[in-house]
């Protein structure tokens, strides 16, 4: 928003910046550590970080003929 | 508070008790007779002090500050540093599976369906198509009444697509699989906009539609009625992008547009609970991380970055020297691993998330990149670009 705005812009502006303002917030230590903990846990299950079974990936090479 | 000068009275002032030429004055809905400086002074007075413009700018300026400082309190480390004890990611070797041809001029949006199978794409010729990945096969076909058709979704239930652009409209097709199919038909216009469609989404169901618009807001709509459910407002120029929160998180979504900004939005109530101004230009593509704990955005200025929601942040930037074009899309792989972004200068690059590293550029576009998205199940991504094809691609670390 431009700062040459109205008056009800910034009265707006002003009740929003304090609504964000009072966010409750954790640390950057733990938020980091819990997005991790969330990669290590599903690591296993991402094709594309592990690969899937030669054969069961549905993207193989198409052969000649696709089963339905 | 009313000033009227119909009949000037000389007497002691109801406010100063001066003898003064008095003035009718209303104040509150009585009637009172003040001498003109009191006339004066109730004019001020009548704005609380806090509500003058540049007495509100000043108060901006320092909520920002302070919004700055309990921000800053809380950084006390790095994502990379925390994530130093993490094994390094291999090689990547990533083929692309099909390239999927057909769209006459530059592909603009692509979704998945959740079969993890179809997709429904878009381009500036007006056309929308929807193929089958595994075999290629373009299964549905319309033909927009506009060009630049920038956004499309597929619905929760695969039975329907949304899609507009410079139309302002976002409209909803059903697919039926009828031997002549007349999609057009069966057209329905829900979402109503004063400028571009950029981006829509189905939320949990057939039923709601989100968009965002070049006008600046974005919209909940109602799709069997076309009724406004809600509208967002707060960005300061156009919106380009939005992610609605994976569904165990909650009603939120995110946006990203022309002021730079990502704003995080409660659904229910219309309002925006976090903001984030860090990028340098244009935020073209937001995603959220598949905890629903974090959103990535690709921007005009070159760079990703990852905002944490809980610590409401920036706390991470994803970027190379010798990578100077914007970008245009990004997603993440299934555990959040692996960022994907498309780019203007026709690559893919991937990015290790937790340590800031990038582990694999893909070239093979012939065109800027301009939309991507990973499979519903995490197999293999979909990017489409200017240069009329979308390609599957799929691969692994060796």
């Amino acid at each position: 928003m431009s700062s040459g705005g109205s008056l009800s812009t910034m009265q707006r502006l002003v009740e929003q910046l304090k609504l964000e303002a009072a966010v409750e917030r954790i640390k950057v230590s733990q938020a980091a550590a819990e997005l991790q903990q969330y990669c290590m846990q599903n690591a296993c299950k991402d094709a594309l970080l592990v690969g899937v079974p030669a054969g069961s990936n549905p993207f193989r090479e198409p052969r000649s003929c696709t089963l339905l | 508070m009313d000033q009227t000068f119909l009949a000037i009275v000389f007497g002691p002032c109801d406010k100063c008790s001066k003898n003064k030429p008095l003035r009718p004055v209303s104040v509150k809905s009585e009637q009172r007779s003040y001498c003109s400086l009191c006339v004066e002074m109730m004019a001020t007075e009548g704005l609380h002090e806090n509500e003058t413009l540049a007495s509100l700018k000043s108060e901006a300026e320092s909520l920002k500050g302070k919004l700055e400082e309990e921000r800053a309190k809380l950084h006390d480390v790095e994502l990379h540093q925390v994530a130093e004890r993490v094994e390094a990611l291999g090689q990547f070797v990533m083929k692309t599976r099909r390239t999927l041809k057909g769209h006459g001029n530059k592909v603009l949006c692509m979704d998945w369906c959740k079969d993890k199978r179809r997709i429904v794409s878009s381009s500036q010729d007006g056309k929308v198509i929807v193929w089958d990945s595994f075999t290629t096969n373009k299964e549905h076909a319309v033909t927009m009444p506009c060009t630049w058709v920038m956004a499309c979704a597929y619905a929760p239930s695969g039975c329907a697509i949304a899609c507009g652009g410079l139309d302002n409209k976002c409209s909803v097709y059903p697919l039926t699989f009828e031997k002549n199919e007349n999609m057009a038909a069966k057209k329905k216009s829900v979402a109503m906009h004063t400028n571009y469609l950029s981006a829509c989404s189905f939320t949990n169901s057939d039923m709601q539609i989100l968009t965002a618009s070049g006008d600046g807001t974005c919209a909940l709509w109602d799709v069997e009625s076309g009724q406004l459910l809600q509208s967002f407002h707060g960005h300061g120029a156009d919106v380009l992008c939005l992610d609605l929160a994976p569904s165990e998180t909650g009603n939120t979504f995110v946006s990203g547009g022309c002021d730079k900004k990502a704003m995080v939005w409660d659904m229910r109530s219309g309002q925006c609970v976090q903001s984030f101004e860090t990028h340098d230009s244009d935020i073209n593509s937001v995603r959220y991380y598949p905890s629903g704990d974090a959103f990535a955005s690709g921007s005009d200025d070159a760079t990703c970055r990852l905002y944490d929601l809980r610590a409401d942040r920036e706390v991470a930037i994803y970027s190379k020297e010798s990578i100077i074009f914007g970008a245009s899309s990004v997603d993440f792989s299934l555990s959040g691993r692996l960022l994907f972004a498309g780019y203007n200068d026709y690559t893919i690059n991937v990015w290790d998330v937790l340590k800031g590293s990038r582990v694999s550029i893909l070239f093979g576009h012939e065109n800027r990149v301009s939309t991507l998205r990973v499979s519903p199940d995490g197999t293999a991504f979909c990017s489409g670009s200017w240069d009329h094809t979308l390609r599957v691609s799929a691969g692994r670390l060796i």
